[in-house]
């Protein structure tokens, strides 16, 4: 066991996680998935909230197993290694609030960071605008960390507590037993599903779950996130994390390239507008949010899975917010961004700049 | 006496951000950190490398760890 255990801390621990995500996040999309979104955390997380109806844009509604997995497989890493901590406390209520406006902020782009290294892999150059933008984002959230911004300190706290969130992922699946999709058909039993769009697209759940599983029993081990690649880089010139995501992008080109999936360009990109300013812009937001809530969506799913219930008060926020995002005309198509989502990405960059301004300092 | 950290319960990169200002602060000495997962306890020792500090002991306490650093 503590062999395995050092090895993903290691700097080859964290590269392989990466070219493990780069081969499979391609397969998937080969398998199924919507085209440069083998895995996208936030539009994973939003398609699970149209699935639940807390919006109803009906091109994205499908409850992605692959974001089921990725908190079950954190979990079972946890417990096989004893890393299982049931902890909160550490203002739940700023966490909800950045998860639900960090996933604003991506739908504006289309994508999380996970996406843009894989919209850049499979030659969407308007992702270089969202990257560049999640660069900038946690430069400024990093800015803050400096100046003593904290959330303050989690409690330990009874086991039950770390376990809501994987129960209700498990609970999710079991939904999709129940009610599984009906060819041609918009809802089963409780559940929302698209007939065309991204949302129709998908591999076979039991693929999707398997290798969700697997991505979130190594990441809990390898602590991979995209977010803590570059914010690590910034602040302390540390290229750990950061190995590890620049791998995941290389990989997954590679991939890309041999499976045919390789298309360079800027327009007529799958899922993606070519509004430079606003993809980066939404992703400013959204790397800010991310920075300040101290982990990128996918690190947020693998922590609340190994008993971190702050992190799953920012999942849970991800997904409300994916909600506001589609039912208030926020969220961003291949036209272009949607009505009010210019507001909304100023909105929540003044409230991140709220909570980065007065939260500071004061750790006893 | 060493100087004390205590970053149970902070996420990351609290851990981190403390124990490097604290080495900024006393420049050489030794340094204790508390931590109270196994991802602050990998950050904290790793960080602590790099910056030419030495890892002496890392030790299970309570429900995280006890992880002494040292610089001569």
């Amino acid at each position: 066991m503590t062999t395995i255990k050092n090895f993903f801390a290691t700097r080859w621990g964290i590269i392989s996680v990466g070219a493990f995500i780069g081969v499979f996040a391609p397969l998937l999309q080969r398998w199924g998935n919507p085209a440069n979104m083998g895995i996208c955390v936030a539009c994973f997380d939003r398609d699970i909230a149209g699935a639940l109806g807390l919006h109803r844009a009906a091109v994205v509604q499908y409850m992605r197993p692959e974001i089921i997995g990725f908190v079950l497989g954190s979990l079972i890493a946890a417990y096989v290694f004893k890393e299982f901590r049931a902890r909160a406390g550490s203002a739940p209520i700023v966490r909800f609030v950045l998860g639900a406006f960090a996933m604003i902020g991506a739908l504006v782009f289309l994508g999380c960071p996970w996406r843009a290294a894989l919209r850049l892999s499979g030659g969407d150059g308007n992702a270089i605008f969202g990257l560049l933008g999640l660069i900038g984002g946690i430069w400024v959230g990093t800015l803050f960390l400096k100046g003593g911004y904290n959330l303050g300190r989690s409690q330990k706290t009874h086991t039950s507590v770390g376990w809501l969130l994987p129960l209700i992922m498990l609970g999710f699946l079991v939904l999709m037993l129940i009610f599984p999709q009906v060819q041609g058909q918009e809802k089963s039993g409780v559940l929302f599903y698209s007939v065309k769009g991204p949302g129709s697209m998908h591999a076979p759940l039991i693929v999707s779950l398997v290798i969700g599983l697997l991505i979130g029993f190594l990441a809990q081990r390898s602590r991979f996130c995209t977010m803590g690649a570059i914010r690590d880089f910034v602040l302390f010139r540390q290229t750990h994390l950061l190995l590890g995501f620049i791998t995941l992008v290389v990989v997954a080109f590679i991939i890309n390239l041999i499976l045919g999936q390789f298309n360079p360009g800027f327009a007529k990109q799958p899922v993606a507008h070519t509004m430079s300013l606003w993809n980066f812009g939404g992703m400013v937001l959204a790397g800010l949010a991310f920075c300040l809530a101290g982990g990128c969506p996918g690190r947020q799913l693998f922590l609340a899975g190994e008993g971190d219930g702050d992190a799953a008060v920012f999942v849970l926020g991800m997904i409300v917010g994916a909600g506001i995002s589609h039912n208030f005309g926020l969220a961003s198509s291949p036209d272009g961004v949607g009505p009010y989502g210019i507001h909304a990405v100023i909105i929540g960059l003044l409230t991140c700049l709220f909570i980065g301004f007065t939260m500071r300092k004061e750790v006893a | 006496m060493s100087n004390i950290v205590d970053a149970r319960g902070l996420s990351c990169p609290q851990p981190v951000l403390l124990t490097l200002n604290e080495m900024k602060k006393i420049n050489k000495g030794e340094i204790v950190i508390l931590v109270d997962t196994d991802t602050s306890k990998e950050n904290v020792s790793r960080a602590a490398t790099t910056q030419g500090w030495n890892v002496k002991s890392v030790e299970p306490e309570g429900i995280g760890y006890r992880i002494t650093v040292s610089k001569e």
